[in-house]
């Protein structure tokens, strides 16, 4: 009797859980927890609200609801490789694993089972070679990008030289800190600035060492390849040795509220690189108040709404969206498959009329896709916090990356890649 | 009933010496190998592939390596992750180096070089003992990984420091990269286990395990009865990082494609390994097994319960598991500190009793 109840209990339960297959299917490799936690929750917030605004405003996308299946990964390969694996079969669109180590694990693997994957500024730089990399992508910018707009910025502040000046790159000591290594001492020829590059270990709570080189060496300019715990100490840092804030600047991944909070009001200046719009003053949020937040749809505790992450996060979603119907437009087919929305990132073309659609006008750089560029044109801005007002807010339009170093670099790097795994660059 | 010597007679000296001395559990050895060898690679999908059993294979060798050293010869070691990088890099650096060799022998001769740094590494147990050698291998540990961070060559001056496994052949199939069929990457996983556990399982019972367990066991006395700790000592160490290399190799080029040094052989991986051998059982080759069954399966299993089956936030199941292993681990340590091994021993002695027990 028992027996028989407790096994119509879990059929009945197991019926009710199984999700009921989605049409377009667009996973979310997120973390939640870990230590990288602070900046997953608010990404996959917002990758997820967006998702969620779609299907309750519009009715989904193109008439098919969208599903975002999160399977957490703790920012580690192997768990991220077991969501890769669960998720691919539930007729997967497009990947974002907001990790450069997952990502370098899915480079290979999703090129095999036909599914894109976007990774939007992190992972593989050298993904931008389409003809390498069919099945990544890495638009709207990447990290080389991000390392060029750095001294672009610091040339800007010295009326176009730096000749004689000392940049450092105070980076993560793993494969995200390490990509803007070659873009670097390639811009540092060019423009005669002294580079020196220090490291800091996962996961960066202790950085005394780093600080008191700095100290030492005064460089003029630091940047700063940091994610999670690290940026915040590294800012607190920074402002314990007194040095100047607005000569520091962190990538995307190291300017978000979570970052400069800690250190009040010693962090007013800190600056960072961004590739879209800050702040909730867009109509796109009274929409996510109406139909997600006000419906209690909203994912997680729906408290990072307009954070910096968040509004990645969003951006994220939206890409992938305007991907998506430009694949039900292309083919007729409201169904897509992840091989058509390959074939639609791969000829994405982002106006400012597509943002002004979805009510974000201005949100981020206009670019557009080919085959042979799967990385965009390369446009940052420069973001600065504003400790009183404590908000981060964009002071300089979006502007190009050194187009003339990063493409030499990243032709090498792909090309590289391509006769180490026996790859015919090609379109076709 | 089925479980016991009665009757089974044995009328050599290598009969009566064999490693399973009752005859059901040699039919349930032959059994598990059967199915593993012939049922398992017709069922499995990448999904069961890389998430249980590919891993489950690996970390078992590692554990069955961690277990001499730390559960037959009694040297505690939390340098599992390193010599396992070691082994991941040795690995790569033969497979770019020598793209025409096989890549068997590459993982063997891993195994071989990670032995090699092992043994070196093990020369400091000779004058230290107990929490003072943990922490040597500690440095062991951070040394390692900061060397395959640090030197450009280790990893081909790839611009990331990343090491990324090019497709590999055995027999005509690809066995690495992204194409490998997922029957094929468990079976060179499991050849490469059932290799490890059988030589582990016949040295632990041979001159050489008996000389580990007497330094185990009491080391003065071992060596006023004509034990040699030098020896005893390096040869743990050594054949120890020799499983731990293969299972070094094999997580890099056959389980995850690419890793980095940091990121996949910090120093979670060496508790991790540990809790495995001291969950399964210290000095028992089966509780390798049991432990890593335990740490790789049960979290998933815990995720698929709470995510997919009940639809809890994932969140809340990422904290539930960590909570629920804990537990688990504790409530093992303190009923049961002689691990799963123990508890498999206790359930034969009540099988030989079942069903007349006195």
């Amino acid at each position: 009797m028992t027996t028989k109840k407790l096994m119509t209990a879990s059929v009945v339960a197991l019926m009710a859980a199984t999700p009921v297959m989605a049409d377009l299917v667009f996973p979310s490799l997120s973390y939640r927890t870990g230590p990288f936690a602070a900046g997953g929750i608010a990404f996959a917030d917002g990758y997820a609200d967006y998702f969620t605004l779609l299907n309750e405003r519009d009715g989904g996308i193109g008439g098919v609801m969208a599903s975002v299946p999160e399977c957490e990964t703790a920012y580690n390969a192997e768990k991220g490789v077991e969501c890769y694996e669960a998720t691919k079969a539930e007729g997967a669109l497009v990947y974002q694993p907001l990790a450069t180590s997952i990502t370098y694990q899915l480079i290979p693997k999703v090129e095999v089972d036909g599914i894109p994957l976007h990774t939007m500024g992190y992972g593989r730089t050298s993904a931008k070679n389409g003809e390498v990399f069919r099945h990544t992508f890495n638009y709207p910018v990447n990290y080389w990008d991000g390392a060029s707009a750095g001294v672009n910025h610091f040339l800007d502040l010295n009326d176009g030289s730096l000749e004689g000046r000392k940049i450092t790159l105070l980076h993560f000591n793993g494969a995200y800190g390490k990509e803007p290594i070659p873009t670097l001492e390639a811009l540092s020829e060019k423009h005669g600035f002294e580079l020196s590059t220090i490291a800091i270990d996962y996961p960066g709570q202790e950085q005394k060492s780093q600080w008191l080189q700095i100290r030492r060496e005064r460089p003029d300019y630091i940047l700063f390849w940091g994610w999670g715990v690290m940026n915040q100490v590294a800012v607190q840092e920074a402002a314990n040795i007194g040095y100047p804030m607005e000569n520091f600047m962190g990538i995307w991944w190291s300017g978000s509220e979570n970052d400069v909070l800690p250190a009040g009001a010693a962090a007013d200046g800190y600056k960072a690189l961004a590739f879209h719009e800050m702040g909730s003053d867009f109509p796109v949020f009274d929409d996510i108040q109406t139909y997600v937040v006000d419906a209690g749809k909203a994912a997680g505790a729906g408290d990072q709404i307009g954070s910096v992450l968040y509004n990645r996060g969003l951006y994220a979603a939206f890409l992938a969206a305007e991907a998506a119907a430009d694949a039900q437009e292309a083919t007729g087919e409201p169904e897509i498959t992840a091989a058509m929305m390959r074939d639609a990132m791969e000829s994405l073309e982002i106006t400012a009329q597509d943002m002004e659609d979805a009510g974000i006008p201005g949100f981020g750089p206009v670019f557009s896709v080919t085959c042979q560029n799967h990385g965009g044109d390369g446009l940052a801005s420069v973001a600065q916090w504003d400790a009183t007002a404590q908000e981060w807010s964009l002071i300089s339009d979006f502007f190009p990356s050194d187009g003339e170093v990063v493409n030499a670099l990243i032709k090498a790097d792909s090309e590289a890649f391509a006769a180490e795994n026996d790859i015919t660059p090609s379109c076709d | 009933m089925l479980y016991r010597e009665a009757g089974d007679f044995k009328t050599s000296y290598p009969d009566d010496s064999q490693t399973f001395p009752i005859a059901f559990d040699r039919w349930r050895y032959w059994a598990v190998l059967a199915i593993a060898f012939l049922v398992i690679p017709f069922v499995i999908n990448d999904y069961w592939a890389s998430s249980l059993m590919v891993p489950f294979l690996i970390y078992a060798i590692a554990a069955i390596g961690l277990n001499i050293l730390t559960g037959y010869c009694g040297q505690v070691s939390l340098g599992t992750g390193g010599f396992m990088a070691v082994g991941a890099y040795a690995c790569y650096k033969l497979m770019t180096a020598f793209p025409d060799v096989n890549i068997v022998f590459h993982v063997l001769l891993a195994g071989g070089i990670t032995a090699a740094v092992g043994a070196a590494f093990g020369l400091p147990s000779l004058r230290i003992k107990g929490f003072y050698l943990a922490v040597a291998t500690l440095a062991a540990q951070f040394f390692l990984v900061w060397l395959f961070n640090k030197v450009a060559w280790f990893y081909n001056y790839s611009a990331s420091g990343q090491i990324n496994a090019p497709e590999r052949f055995i027999f005509g199939t690809a066995v690495t990269g992204p194409s490998a069929p997922a029957w094929a990457q468990y079976l060179v996983c499991l050849v490469f286990v059932t290799f490890c556990a059988v030589l582990a399982r016949n040295l632990t019972r041979g001159s050489l395990g008996r000389s580990w367990m007497a330094i185990r066991d009491m080391d003065i006395a071992a060596e006023i009865i004509g034990v040699n700790p030098l020896k005893a000592k390096l040869t743990a160490f050594a054949v120890s990082s020799f499983f731990i290399g293969i299972s070094g190799a094999l997580f890099f080029a056959v389980y995850l494609g690419a890793v980095e040094a940091g990121d996949s052989f910090g120093i979670t991986k060496s508790f991790l390994v540990l809790f495995m051998v001291i969950l399964g059982g210290l000095g028992s080759i089966f509780g390798s097994f049991a432990g890593a069954a335990f740490l790789v399966i049960l979290p998933v299993f815990l995720k698929i319960i709470g995510v997919d089956v009940l639809g809890w936030p994932t969140e809340m199941v990422a904290h539930l598991q960590l909570v629920i292993v804990g537990a688990l681990i504790m409530f093992f340590l303190i009923k049961e500190p002689h691990g799963l091994a123990q508890l498999w021993r206790l359930a034969k002695e009540k099988l030989r009793l079942w069903p007349f027990p006195y």
